[in-house]
């Protein structure tokens, strides 16, 4: 039933900065490797690479890895609605709790046009303060997303400024034990600075430059130990003004053990570039180690 | 629901065409939207613990009923009281012998003591007819430099033992989440 998001072969195309974070992570891989975290709470890749949901980037950082600790994990995830499909493989480096560096690419298909937009995300978090479970304090990070749009003729017909922008955002996020009848509640805020449109990928800025915070968030209840169901809400601007709209999802995610997760949803995407009621599904898979 | 969102969304845009601050409306709907979609977990959640309730696993659900004279349920009475908890640190020992990465912390330990001031601990953090009157958790622990992942391995085994137990799910967090505030006075010292 699942479809299998196909293998990205543009993530052979790791940048520098990437390969540097490899070689350090193999220095450190005789510190602990991952798995210290409680089952599910570091949640899963969003589809721009960063620890989070499906959709909006979390205050966790990616994988089981805790203060003495390193992790990899990787993701794969396509998301389907009606004219548009995204494809999206991402790699995460987790360093001690603290640090998390990413890279996800991206295959947009436009299928009303017949057209193929890609676009690579590099990423940094750094987690500032709390424990998403323990602290009293919400658990916060601080987050940076370098997007680089390589198919940009679309995005310049329609009024971008640039193919490439940096995002920031800072999350905060909490698991509230028992708190709904017993069962797990995790919220998580964040607040990110933007000019993408569409993420990213149809360019940065435009005729109705309106960069701005934009807010995200997400809710979800851990109905036992392995699964979790939520919803997710992500504002964005509207910088084209081609009535582009916030995006919605609602996810059901299973956490077999420390080392897959499988996530479904169903995504409401709005209005892409003028085209109505981009509703469908949405499905990841993520290693760890 | 989405038609009747989308619907909503459009109303809202040309309210807020008319206003100035756009973004924060929408993030005010947003939120209303996430508020509104969480009703479905949240019923969900009911409806499953509503089956819990009803469910076989009557070894937490039956003791309190013979000795609750009292007003509202305690935790320590929905757990099933002393009987539950006596079976849960059993368990809990026994997970922690057989754990490679946990049981050189308790090596020093006796077993006996531990057995029973955890058991004293837990009664008191549920609100049982107990006080606990071992050492603070700091002064347990200081010295032991106990890291975050060995500590998660503990929560770990504390889950393990409360399922080979039968404490339900919404019960197990409402125990964790007693014993969560106590973390700080037992890893990195």
């Amino acid at each position: 039933m699942l479809i299998l998001p196909h293998i990205n072969p543009r993530l052979s195309q790791l940048k520098p900065l990437l390969v540097l974070s490899c070689l350090w992570f193999l220095l450190l891989s005789n510190q602990s490797l991952a798995g210290g975290k409680i089952l599910g709470t570091p949640g899963i890749a969003q589809f721009e690479g960063a620890g989070g949901g499906g959709l909006v980037p979390w205050a966790q950082l990616a994988g089981y890895a805790t203060a003495d600790e390193v992790g990899v994990s990787g993701a794969c995830s396509h998301a389907d609605v009606r004219d548009f499909r995204l494809n999206t493989c991402a790699l995460q480096l987790n360093f001690f709790d603290r640090l998390e560096l990413s890279y996800a690419s991206h295959d947009f298909d436009v299928l009303p046009l017949d057209l193929l937009l890609e676009q690579n995300i590099a990423g940094v978090k750094v987690r500032l303060f709390g424990d998403v479970v323990y602290s009293t304090m919400p658990q916060v990070s601080l987050g940076v997303q370098h997007k680089t749009l390589q198919t940009d003729a679309v995005a310049f017909a329609l009024g971008a400024e640039d193919n490439s922008g940096t995002d920031v955002y800072l999350a905060a996020s909490k698991l509230h034990l028992g708190a709904v009848f017993g069962y797990n509640l995790l919220w998580n805020v964040t607040g990110r600075y933007t000019e993408a449109n569409e993420a990213g990928l149809l360019g940065f800025g435009g005729p109705q430059h309106s960069a701005a915070v934009q807010w995200e968030g997400s809710l979800a209840v851990l109905l036992n130990k392995h699964i979790a169901v939520g919803v997710e809400y992500r504002q964005k601007p509207d910088n084209l003004g081609l009535d582009e709209h916030d995006w919605h999802d609602v996810f059901i995610a299973w956490f077999p053990n420390k080392h897959i997760s499988v996530t479904a949803a169903y995504i409401d995407l709005g209005t892409i570039a003028q085209v109505q009621d981009q509703t469908g599904w949405y499905v990841s898979l993520m290693g760890y180690y | 629901m989405v038609i009747h969102a989308e619907l909503l969304i459009k109303l809202q845009r040309n309210l807020q065409d008319a206003v100035v601050s756009a973004n924060f409306s929408r993030a005010a709907y947003g939120l209303w939207w996430l508020v509104r979609q969480s009703l479905l977990p949240i019923l969900l959640v009911v409806s499953l613990s509503g089956c819990a309730t009803m469910s076989p696993v009557a070894p937490s659900e039956l003791p309190h009923k013979i000795d609750s004279g009292q007003q509202a349920d305690t935790l320590y009475q929905r757990l099933g009281g002393r009987v539950v908890l006596e079976q849960l640190v059993d368990n809990f020992v026994k997970g922690i012998a057989a754990d490679k990465q946990v049981l050189p912390y308790f090596a020093k330990s006796n077993v006996t003591r531990f057995r029973l001031m955890f058991i004293e601990h837990l009664c008191e953090v549920s609100d049982g007819p107990c006080r606990y009157q071992g050492d603070s958790m700091r002064d347990i622990h200081t010295g032991m430099h106990i890291n975050e992942a060995d500590f998660n391995r503990v929560v770990e085994l504390l889950v393990i033992a409360m399922e080979q137990t039968k404490i339900s799910y919404p019960l197990q967090n409402q125990l964790l989440a007693r014993l969560a505030p106590l973390r700080n006075g037992i890893i990195g010292i």
